[in-house]
């Protein structure tokens, strides 16, 4: 598993293609990447992390999809700090020997992503700042696992 | 002596990262009473406790948990990752 919190960019293509050429003995991959979107005029994101326990949340989050969906690799990116709109915020890779399981761990991933990783988001407009208020929507999607 | 930390819109409420704090209190409600008290900013970051999540020792946890041996205590909003 390769799980990385950081503030530098990262390469997409490469990432997939490094992460889909180590796998063994999987029929599918499945990426899935997060970026800034510019609505309402917004122009940048902030993104805050908590060093330590994301670590810790991501890796029990990933070890959680590993298990449940019989993964034989994952691939968490999330990054930090300020970001433009249209760069890449996160990314995260799965692959199973079916893709059923490598599109449920992925999306599994994005939703414990959203709520329990110790992120958050603030967004950075012509007309201020704003911290992103989570979704209950966020919270009931996790019930479905 | 406890590690206080904030996060996102709590940071910028107390206008702390950190703090160090010398506490008896026996759980997070305790804890929390006694940090409202610190400043009018403590008092507004802590007004609506259902706006926050706290993790003792980087794992979530409730406001009713208890301190003991605790090292570090964590308040925040709900996470927006992803």
């Amino acid at each position: 598993m390769r799980l990385s919190v950081q503030e530098a960019p990262f390469d997409l293509g490469a990432e997939s293609t490094a992460f889909a050429g180590r796998v063994s003995g999987a029929g599918a991959v499945v990426t899935f990447t997060g970026i800034v979107r510019g609505d309402g005029g917004l122009t940048a994101m902030e993104i805050e992390h908590y060093p330590g326990m994301t670590e810790r949340a991501i890796r029990a989050i990933a070890e959680e999809a590993v298990a449940r969906w019989h993964l034989t690799d994952a691939l968490v990116i999330h990054r930090h700090g300020r970001l433009a709109v249209g760069e890449p915020i996160m990314m995260v890779a799965t692959a199973a020997p079916h893709r059923g399981d490598a599109f449920a761990a992925a999306e599994f991933l994005m939703d414990y992503l959203k709520s329990r990783a110790p992120f958050w988001k603030k967004e950075i407009g012509p007309t201020g700042e704003a911290w992103v208020a989570a979704k209950d929507e966020d919270e009931a999607a996790l019930k479905r696992w | 002596m406890i590690e206080v930390r904030y996060f996102a819109w709590l940071r910028e409420r107390i206008g702390e990262r950190a703090e160090q704090v010398e506490s008896s209190a026996a759980t997070v409600t305790d804890l929390v009473a006694e940090l409202a008290a610190r400043s009018e900013g403590h008092a507004l970051a802590f007004a609506d406790l259902k706006s926050l999540r706290v993790a003792l020792d980087q794992q979530m946890a409730g406001f009713d948990a208890p301190l003991a041996g605790v090292r570090e205590v964590a308040f925040f909003p709900p996470m927006t990752g992803g």
